[in-house]
């Protein structure tokens, strides 16, 4: 299964992977500036939000950020290196019972469970990407698929029951603020989840936009000549794997310590379509585009469901196919013609089109 | 000797529904060239209607007719009116785009009909056949029906001008425009077949399984297990495919020890990616060849 190929960016970048990369035109100098800007005036309104709004939507915006770094994780692998996965949720549900376990089996503190999750869904992740180098498409779709049925059937386990607490699942205690703050628990952690979500995505874009990230997407686009490049293929592929399993496994540990409670069917294969969603909704190969995702993936369901119980499916199934038959290529892809359109406007009119 | 052969009878009877639903899937999957999410729902909702008409009094011949045609012209429109018009869209685009047909269709039927679960009648009976309860009148049936319809598939694609001009379009779009061939519509009768297919698939598959919403999201997960593991580009494949999946998961409860019963839908699902690893294009596929 390959990502859309209009990612022209990316490809100009793998054309010029052997020369200097700092070549940039003084456009994308400007360019560049603009996001930056973009960037700091939305994590301004992402701070400010909290302090006005209700305890409710901040706990809910929350979680938003806990879906978009998970979809941000499968980004990774199938909007950056082309490889397709149905078995995210199992890295979430590996993040999340990591963080339970150690926090409620062992008393470890919140903080400190995250790094751990992250290493656990590390190996993990690079562990099934070996095997998932000899499938390509479907049969990768399968055998990630196998991960999520087996992760609840494995956490629902008997001989494991003293770990994961079985069909039971944990209960995770909410960590109050520290240094004496004046916020509630939801705020701080509203904050404490900005504060990774900040962290991972600048890392995310950085990796992109490295020599790794430019030898990740040479495999999507070519692997015969990223190989015949000297790209080593193997590698990056179950390294991706791997760090996209990281990234979706810490957003699983502060899911877990969000909602102070894990249970396997939580961690089912109908997470990873979620994650699918929000990923295409967001915009394939787009990083801001996956907060678009989470947004979409928390919000949809619950207004299908308020306009009516019954036909909540039908609901939300009519806004996805609008959504897909407005914008094809996602939120991003639709960002970028809009502003393509912009900046081409002040051009004479009869050379428009 | 007697369990293993009793096991693996019992393993086919399962197996016949996995083999069904992956005859469906593998027939879409020639005609569009994806995995098509909807189909179990799709079934499942021709299949609803078969109940209703039967309901109304029709004889069961006469409402399996009458659905296997109403199928195939809804297959036909849901490509005209909401696939066609997406068809450049980015792969993954078109996936979400059958997950929201999912969720209209599961959701729709649960409101039309709700979710109670409701049985189905079968016209083979439910008689036990060689003397033993494992595999009864109507498993045979499905077995006959469902090598049928591959047989009719075989001769249908190998030996018609039609099947002819629908492997073209599938296989090479372009150069079967060329030659004159509709490509627009052969895709469109591609989803009508699978359509009908599946409407097929699901009216042997609901005496078995009850007939609700939901019945058709494991039946198709492990449709798809048995299609991709004997291969998506082989009808004759993925039915054995589909057997085989019932006979391993069956197998796999009973002669493991330990784990084995509860987790025997992950064993099976292991094996199979086991297979995978040292046939990627699965059993009966070929593997596909690209030139650079």
């Amino acid at each position: 299964m390959t990502a859309p190929s209009d990612e022209v960016a990316a490809k100009e970048g793998v054309a010029r992977a052997p020369a200097p990369a700092r070549a940039g035109s003084s456009a994308a100098v400007r360019d560049d500036r603009g996001h930056r800007l973009a960037i700091l005036a939305a994590v301004i309104v992402a701070f400010l939000i909290p302090l006005f709004a209700r305890d409710f939507l901040t706990f809910q915006l929350t979680q938003v950020m806990v879906y978009a770094l998970a979809i941000l994780g499968l980004n990774l692998l199938t909007g950056f290196n082309g490889q397709f996965s149905l078995g995210h949720s199992a890295f979430y549900g590996i993040g999340a019972y990591t963080t339970a376990i150690m926090m409620s089996r062992w008393g470890i503190p919140y903080f400190w469970t995250l790094p751990a999750a992250g290493a656990v869904c590390f190996a993990v992740g690079f562990l099934f990407g070996l095997p998932a180098l000899r499938l390509q498409g479907l049969y990768l779709a399968l055998a990630t698929f196998a991960l999520a049925i087996a992760m609840p059937q494995i956490l629902k386990f008997q001989p494991l029951e003293s770990f994961t607490g079985g069909v039971q699942g944990l209960v995770v205690d909410q960590p109050d603020p520290p240094f004496g703050l004046p916020i509630d628990a939801d705020q701080w952690l509203y904050y404490f989840t900005l504060a990774v979500l900040l962290v991972m995505f600048a890392g995310a874009a950085n990796l992109v936009r490295s020599r790794t990230g430019r030898a990740i997407m040479a495999i999507r686009d070519n692997p015969i000549a990223a190989a015949a490049m000297g790209i080593n293929t193997a590698l990056y592929k179950t390294l991706t794997f791997g760090v996209s399993a990281l990234y979706t496994g810490i957003a699983g540990a502060l899911g877990a310590i969000v909602v102070q409670f894990v249970a396997p069917d939580s961690f089912n294969f109908l997470l990873s379509i979620s994650f699918l969603v929000g990923l295409v909704i967001g915009g394939v190969g787009s990083i801001p585009g996956c907060l678009v995702g989470g947004l979409f993936v928390l919000f949809v369901p619950n207004i299908a469901e308020s306009v009516s119980t019954g036909l909540a499916g039908v609901i939300y199934g009519v806004i996805l196919l609008i959504v897909i038959f407005v914008m094809p290529a996602g939120t991003a892809g639709f960002a970028r013609i809009v502003f393509a359109r912009l900046l081409r406007s002040p051009k004479p009119e009869g050379r428009s089109r | 000797m007697e369990l293993l052969l009793q096991q693996v009878l019992a393993g086919l009877s399962t197996g016949t529904i996995y083999a069904c639903m992956a005859l469906a899937v593998v027939m879409i999957y020639q005609a569009i060239d994806h995995l098509n999410f909807a189909q179990g729902e799709m079934a499942m909702f021709s299949t609803f209607i078969a109940w209703q008409l039967i309901q109304w009094g029709l004889p069961y011949w006469v409402a399996f007719a009458i659905t296997v045609v109403v199928s195939f012209v809804a297959g036909v429109l849901i490509d005209r009116v909401l696939f066609r018009p997406i068809q450049n869209a980015p792969i993954l685009s078109q996936i979400v785009a059958f997950i929201a047909l999912f969720s209209i269709l599961n959701s729709s039927a649960g409101q039309i009909w709700d979710f109670t679960i409701k049985s189905f009648p079968t016209p083979f009976g439910h008689t036990a056949l060689f003397g033993s309860a494992l595999i009864d009148t109507h498993e045979a049936g499905m077995i006959g029906v469902t090598l049928g319809m591959l047989g009719l598939l075989y001769l249908f694609f190998r030996r018609t001008r039609l099947g002819l001009a629908m492997r073209a379009a599938a296989a090479n779009p372009e150069s079967a425009r060329l030659v004159g061939i509709r490509v627009g519509w052969m895709t469109a009768l591609g989803w009508g077949m699978a359509a009908a297919i599946g409407a097929v698939a699901g009216m042997l598959i609901a005496p078995v399984v009850f007939l609700e919403p939901n019945m058709m999201l494991g039946v198709l997960l492990y449709g798809f297990a048995g299609a991709v593991l004997g291969g998506m580009t082989s009808p004759g494949g993925a039915v054995a495919g589909g057997f085989a999946v019932g006979v391993i998961e069956n197998l796999a409860g009973t002669f493991i020890p330990y784990f084995g019963r509860e987790l025997k839908l992950t064993i099976a699902l292991i094996l199979i990616v086991a297979v995978l690893m040292v046939r990627p294009s699965g059993i009966f596929g070929r593997q596909a060849v690209t030139r650079v």
